[in-house]
């Protein structure tokens, strides 16, 4: 752990609203080179959305700043917060029949480098993040998270994140659904993201992910707001006690909290 | 929120003017005035020196297609933008037919060059015809194809050379009376592929023929028949460009293929005329026993195309299978589709029906399968996807079942997407702008077809789609 490097990534009296409705509603964030974080919360307090309007997605009206490494971003649509090095691996990655997973991601390598990548190193490239993270070869020619079950497609998202080479990192659950297998390859993909200047941001409502990847801070997130922030001690006491605890002490009502529990 | 209203797309075809949509100066040997008339039909006859029972038949067919309504189905208010009397029904250029690309007249030679069709012949063909307005102005094939039999040669020589095949077979897959645009074709025709491939010859690599229209108000009106003897197989691929004019050409062939008992027939249209062709085009095959025909069928440009490949299988286990893309772009329509007739038992077919409308673009699908009484264990699958872009783009699908027999296979789907905000994103977050995005998402989707195609066009064809979406102005 060291957490004295700059930071990679940050945000500023973040708010997000759809429509009328305020959703996120005033969020600050720093990550730094070299850190882990977790972003803790029930479903439907709005982790979500946070993440997607962090990387610009055109349904929500965002105020605040956001930052990578020092330039402010939040002006930027999201192609280019991705050539700034930002990512955003999906709870839910969306299938395009007929493109090729080796077509799509030849292109978005080269969308990050800024230059077309030659064949021949594009491809020793991907053959060694197959290998690493123990992908069957034949994801190449299928056509990008069309008929992927939950788990393939997650391992295809930290594949696509270590290709990428990220300087920040921001997975939205991509813990989820997965078996132990799934979720250790994840674990350490995720973990590799974080390098000498590289960070990254997990959300996610299950404790059992930061097991693996044992995050530097963990920040609880409630009704649109980080309620609180601590060490990874935190995630371990809310795996045993769930989240209304927190809410009653931060004066929410533990509904959200309670129907997320009966889940886990 | 549809992403397309903010980022606004370009004109479809952007580069059209340039790469097709030029025109040589007119220098030709005959064009015939305005109109079409009994005194024209015998003056094409005449100058064909035809046999009597064919200048007959164009004598006929044109007293039907006056007496034929319109089609009352398709884009009925732009047929009714049609003015019959406003075409030029025959135009033969200078210079007689060569199998030598030298001796083509120079202006013509250039259009074709520019074309790149002595190109695409060198490299993969087997055989090119090429067609500039009424008349086939360059024919060859390959030494070895000709020593075994096959024969591949424009229409009309097709009729001076092998009268006994053509008259046998000419008209008996379409009618002249099947509908008002074959009986112009039949009164009118000229040029066109005759193709004849005997007992079990396989032709490996393709035919190819490429018609040109060049004169403004013209009307194109090539005939062509493919005949696959018993066991053969040939592959015949067509392109078609036009100049762009501000008023309407007319292009309206007829297709004859005849697959005999397990002949084998792929039939590849790649179409991209300018904005301003009416195609109105009845293509049609007969599959006898174990034969297998394909109509693989793409439709860029035109201003209204309304063809519907047709094929019927007469012999048992007899397949067919119509693969096609429509691309509808500003002031477009495309109404394409399929018809399959099931004549025979255990006969089976696939309908494959993709279009993409872009802008204020429209595309129908219409199709029909019908499986007769008697045909008893057919299968047959339809499956239409269409991609909207844009919040005016238009998609509608017209499919008709009919069908006879209970002990029968029939399965049917229909799609229609958007390219959707959620995909746009997710390519997004990987750094491609949205064009690209956009672009990525539309070659997926036709994806399945372009790999059907000969390499050389699928490249092509892509490059097509490619300058059709390009240019986001933002």
């Amino acid at each position: 752990m060291s957490s004295n490097g700059d930071a990679v990534f940050s945000c500023r009296g973040l708010r997000v609203s759809v429509g009328d409705k305020e959703i996120v509603k005033g969020v600050d964030l720093e990550v730094r080179a070299g850190e882990k974080h977790a972003l803790m919360g029930p479903n439907g307090s709005g982790k979500s959305t946070l993440a997607s309007a962090l990387m610009g997605h055109p349904g929500y009206r965002v105020e605040g700043e956001i930052y990578l490494g020092g330039e402010r971003v939040d002006h930027l649509p999201p192609h280019e917060r991705a050539r700034c090095g930002m990512f955003l691996g999906f709870q839910y990655p969306v299938a395009v029949p007929g493109v090729s997973v080796a077509n799509f991601l030849r292109a978005a390598v080269s969308a990050r480098r800024g230059v077309d990548v030659p064949v021949r190193e594009f491809r020793q490239q991907m053959q060694a993040a197959f290998a690493e993270l123990q992908v069957p070869k034949d994801f190449v020619s299928r056509y990008l998270n069309d008929g992927f079950s939950g788990g393939e497609k997650k391992r295809l998202e930290i594949l696509q994140m270590l290709m990428l080479a990220p300087t920040f990192a921001l997975l939205d659950e991509t813990d989820s659904g997965l078996d132990i297998d799934a979720l250790k390859v994840v674990a350490e993909g995720v973990n590799r993201a974080a390098g000498p200047a590289s960070g990254v941001l997990m959300v996610t409502h299950y404790q059992r992910i930061l097991n693996y990847m044992k995050p530097d801070r963990v920040h609880v997130f409630m009704d649109g707001r980080i309620v609180r922030a601590g060490g990874p001690e935190l995630a371990h006491e809310l795996e045993a006690r769930g989240y209304d605890w927190i809410a009653r002490e931060v004066g929410l009502e533990p509904a959200t909290a309670a129907a997320e529990g009966s889940r886990s | 929120m549809n992403v397309d209203t903010q980022h606004g797309l370009a004109g479809i075809n952007q580069d059209y003017a340039e790469r097709y949509g030029f025109h040589d100066p007119e220098d030709y040997f005959l064009k015939a005035p305005k109109g079409i008339s009994h005194e024209l039909v015998e003056m094409i006859s005449r100058k064909k020196d035809e046999p009597q029972w064919m200048s007959d038949l164009r004598h006929q067919a044109l007293d039907i297609f006056r007496a034929k309504p319109m089609p009352t189905w398709g884009d009925t208010a732009m047929l009714g933008e049609i003015d019959f009397e406003n075409i030029h029904y025959y135009i033969k250029p200078k210079g007689e037919q060569t199998s030598d690309w030298n001796e083509v007249p120079e202006q013509i030679k250039k259009t074709f060059d520019r074309l790149g069709i002595p190109e695409a012949e060198r490299k993969f063909l087997a055989g090119v015809t090429a067609q500039y307005e009424s008349e086939v102005v360059y024919h060859s094939i390959r030494a070895d194809l000709e020593k075994l039999g096959v024969i591949f040669m424009d229409m009309d020589s097709g009729l001076r050379e092998h009268p006994e095949i053509v008259r046998k077979h000419f008209g008996t897959v379409i009618p002249t009376r099947d509908n008002k645009f074959s009986a112009l074709n039949t009164a009118a025709w000229s040029g066109g592929s005759f193709i004849y491939v005997p007992k079990g010859v396989k032709v490996d690599v393709p035919l190819q023929a490429y018609f040109r229209i060049n004169a403004e108000n013209m009307g194109q009106f090539e005939r062509t028949l493919i005949i696959a003897d018993e066991g053969s197989s040939v592959h015949y691929i067509e392109g078609c460009t036009a100049p762009t004019y501000s008023s309407d050409s007319l292009h309206s062939a007829v297709v004859e293929l005849i697959a005999m008992k397990g002949a084998r027939i792929r039939y590849t249209t790649i179409q991209n005329w300018s904005t301003n062709v009416f195609n109105l085009v009845t293509k049609r095959a007969h599959a006898h026993e174990d034969a297998v025909v394909e109509w693989v069928d793409g439709n860029l440009g035109s201003k209204l195309t309304m063809k519907y490949p047709a094929i019927v299988l007469k012999g048992e286990r007899a397949h067919g299978e119509v693969l096609s893309i429509a691309f509808a772009g500003h002031g477009q329509h495309q109404d394409a589709g399929a018809k399959m007739i099931h004549a025979a038992p255990n006969t089976t077919s696939r309908i494959v029906s993709k279009s993409i409308s872009k802008d204020d673009g429209r595309s129908s699908y219409r199709g029909m399968v019908k499986i007769a009484k008697g045909a008893h264990g057919c299968r047959t699958s339809v499956e239409c996807d269409a991609l909207l872009i844009g919040e005016r783009a238009r998609s509608d699908t017209y499919p008709t079942m009919d069908i006879a027999e209970s002990d029968v296979s029939v399965e049917h789907e229909a799609r229609v997407s958007k390219v959707g905000e959620e995909q746009l994103f997710y390519l997004q977050c990987r750094g491609l702008d949205p064009d690209k995005a956009r672009l990525m998402i539309v070659n997926g989707f036709i994806e399945p077809f372009v790999k059907e195609l000969p390499m050389e066009y699928a490249v092509e064809l892509n490059r097509l789609i490619e300058l059709e979406m390009e240019g986001s102005v933002g």
